[in-house]
């Protein structure tokens, strides 16, 4: 083990040892609430990079599952009168009811690339608002309430906070196995190329429904989750298309397909679009913001801050590590030669793999 | 039952024409530029709010109003390709540009709800309230009018793109861009021009959406995932696909409008993704527009 992957783990292992005791310190509800919002939203986006961030299929139609997951764990504890904490038993529903939805909305999307395929997802992501909307078993603009949970005010969080952080976490941990195997390997290559990963005997149809339905069951638990927590669903927030533009810029932010890319863009963005939303009671401000804000990044940090990161991290090293080590004689500048190199060969954003850094030994 | 029916049709086909002219300008965009402008739907919006305030506080007409909304919904396009869309490079400029639209779109739709609030809003002029008989019902006059008028600025449109010197360069630019950079046209400066055309036709059409609909900032969603279903049908980058597509799909919902008014609107949506299952490149698209 490198010092590197030891700095890495030792950063995961106090990542996890902060976030199990966070609410235990923090006891405020509205702290906590925002916590728990922070992780339904990084788990979200971790799951939609899974898709999205490895296929470099851009999907905007994700919100689908979300509300689908939502409206599931509605309907089923309304008709079967659950109630307590009997009702996080319906999470698994949800995930399949998601997945039910994912292999045919899938199985047409995906026959399309590029823009036609953020097109259609758009598409199918309105037909389900507007179903939402007007079928009478989701209630109508109505919408669904959830059942009373009789806990005290002062740790009715936790338990919610604690199911989104296995969620979140189980979702990071699942992408890094994913970008690890086999699979991961073939979906960045259809990323990449997919005609000649096709060529390479990648069956690229069933590696990417695979992925998509994936990243939708873990989206459909979260979607219920969310709805319990809420306490009540309806069509506009449910199918909201404001969710697929946040999930997609917190990824963007972080660094599209990268495993950590998506909690960092959820903890930077969420916390700070909370924060927005209570300060200027006005939400057509922050809605200002938000636009701004990611019009700013996709400009200036088109590839997210962890590959931005890394590339500067490498380039000071470059730098540090021959500056004694070169020889006296050597030119002036050979010393920054490195670090260009260690620049140049990374085409666009979220670029796979280790990024010439030294030391970087993840596996490609 | 005949005559609902010939009424849809009449509707249909005459509240196409003005989706028509402003999928043909999302779909010239996406022609030369490979950009799908989200901001399209929004734009539209933000052109029926102009139309409205020049009619309200300055008592221009409609009509007459657009002399002042045409040349600055083009300066507002021109704008945006200068600031935001010129700037994004490398291999994800596809995705990029739908999303810095998408941020364009979030923006302008804030403003618009701190400026105008999210009360609906309708334009008016005689020629909305009062109505002529053609083929045995009722319509307002707008409806011909908006019509007559998105026909000619097609047919505008047409002459320019395949009978002038500047359209001629556009139409290389899209087929190649690097080949016409090589035969010496300015890529750059045609690129900002078929952008503000692309928005200045939205100034047209936000006029005779706001006359014929009332709307809000929220309207934009509407609006433009219509078009993206619209232009996508028609075959991304098809002129003549995109006018089909609008006529084809706005008379399809009108019809089942007849039955039931909720379902129409999904009718819309599934007769895409209909199409797309059988013809992946819609119904009038080149195979593969350009490769990547």
């Amino acid at each position: 083990m490198t010092s590197r992957a030891a700095l890495q783990w030792g950063l995961v292992a106090a990542a996890a040892a902060f976030a199990a005791i966070f609410p235990l310190v923090f006891t405020s509800e509205l702290v906590t609430q925002i916590a728990i919002d922070t992780l339904i939203l990084a788990g979200a986006t971790a799951a939609w990079n899974i898709f999205s961030g490895y296929s470099g299929y851009i999907s905007l139609g994700h919100a689908v599952f979300f509300g689908a997951g939502a409206y599931t764990a509605g309907v089923a504890a309304q008709d079967w009168q659950i109630s307590g904490s009997a009702e996080f038993l319906l999470l698994p529903l949800a995930a399949v009811v998601a997945a039910v939805i994912a292999v045919p909305f899938g199985l047409v999307a995906l026959r399309v690339r590029r823009h036609t395929f953020v097109v259609v997802t758009i598409a199918v992501f309105f037909i389900f608002q507007l179903m939402a909307f007007n079928l009478s078993v989701t209630g109508g603009s109505v919408g669904i309430n959830a059942p009373f949970l009789g806990w005290a005010p002062a740790t009715y969080n936790n338990p919610f906070y604690y199911l989104a952080l296995i969620i979140a976490a189980g979702t990071t941990a699942l992408s890094w196995l994913i970008r690890r195997s086999r699979f991961g390997l073939q979906l960045r290559a259809i990323r990449d190329d997919e005609d000649r990963a096709r060529g390479l005997g990648v069956r690229a149809m069933r590696v990417k429904l695979a992925a998509f339905v994936i990243s939708a069951v873990v989206i459909g638990m979260i979607g219920a989750l969310w709805f319990f927590f809420i306490v009540q669903v309806l069509p506009q927030y449910g199918f909201d298309p404001l969710l697929d533009l946040s999930i997609a810029l917190m990824a963007f932010l972080g660094g599209l397909g990268r495993v950590a890319g998506p909690l960092i863009g959820a903890l930077l963005l969420e916390p700070g679009q909370q924060y927005l939303t209570l300060h200027y009671s006005n939400s057509y401000v922050s809605e200002i913001i938000l636009g701004s804000l990611f019009l700013l990044v996709i400009l200036f940090l088109p590839r997210g801050i962890l590959p931005f990161a890394e590339e500067r991290m490498a380039s000071w090293r470059g730098r540090h590590a021959d500056a004694p080590g070169t020889s006296p004689g050597g030119p002036p500048g050979s010393g920054q030669a490195p670090a260009p190199a260690a620049v140049a060969p990374v085409p666009g954003a979220g670029t796979s793999g280790p990024q010439g850094a030294p030391g970087a030994g993840r596996a490609r | 039952m005949g005559r609902e029916l010939y009424r849809a049709v009449a509707d249909g086909i005459l509240g196409g024409g003005v989706y028509a002219l402003m999928a043909v300008g999302l779909t010239l965009i996406f022609g030369v530029l490979d950009i799908i402008n989200i901001a399209q739907g929004i734009l539209v919006v933000l052109a029926a709010y102009l139309s409205s305030v020049l009619s309200v506080h300055l008592h221009l007409d409609l009509f007459t109003g657009l002399l002042v909304t045409i040349p600055v919904m083009f300066i507002t396009g021109v704008a945006i390709q200068w600031l935001f869309m010129r700037r994004l490079r490398g291999r994800e400029r596809t995705s990029m540009s739908l999303l810095a639209s998408y941020a364009v779109m979030i923006i302008i739709e804030g403003i618009l709800y701190l400026s105008f609030g999210p009360d609906y809003v309708s334009l008016n002029a005689w020629y909305v309230t009062s109505t002529v008989r053609v083929f045995g019902f009722y319509l307002p006059y707008i409806y011909l009018f908006g019509f007559g008028l998105a026909v000619l600025l097609v047919a505008g449109l047409y002459v320019m793109l395949y009978r002038t010197k500047f359209g001629r360069s556009l139409r290389a630019t899209m087929q190649d861009q690097i080949a016409a950079r090589l035969i010496g046209i300015d890529v750059n400066r045609v690129a900002a021009l078929a952008f503000g055309i692309g928005v200045a036709v939205t100034a047209v059409g936000g006029m005779v959406f706001g006359a014929t609909n009332a709307f809000n900032p929220n309207s934009g969603y509407d609006l433009i995932s219509r078009l993206l279903a619209i232009i996508i049908l028609g075959g991304l980058g098809s002129i003549g696909g995109a006018m089909a597509a609008a006529i084809f799909m706005t008379t399809v919902e009108a019809i089942v409008n007849i039955w039931s008014p909720t379902w129409s609107v999904v009718v819309f949506y599934a007769a895409l993704v209909i199409v797309l299952t059988f013809r992946p490149n819609g119904m009038f698209g080149r195979r593969a527009v350009r490769a990547q």
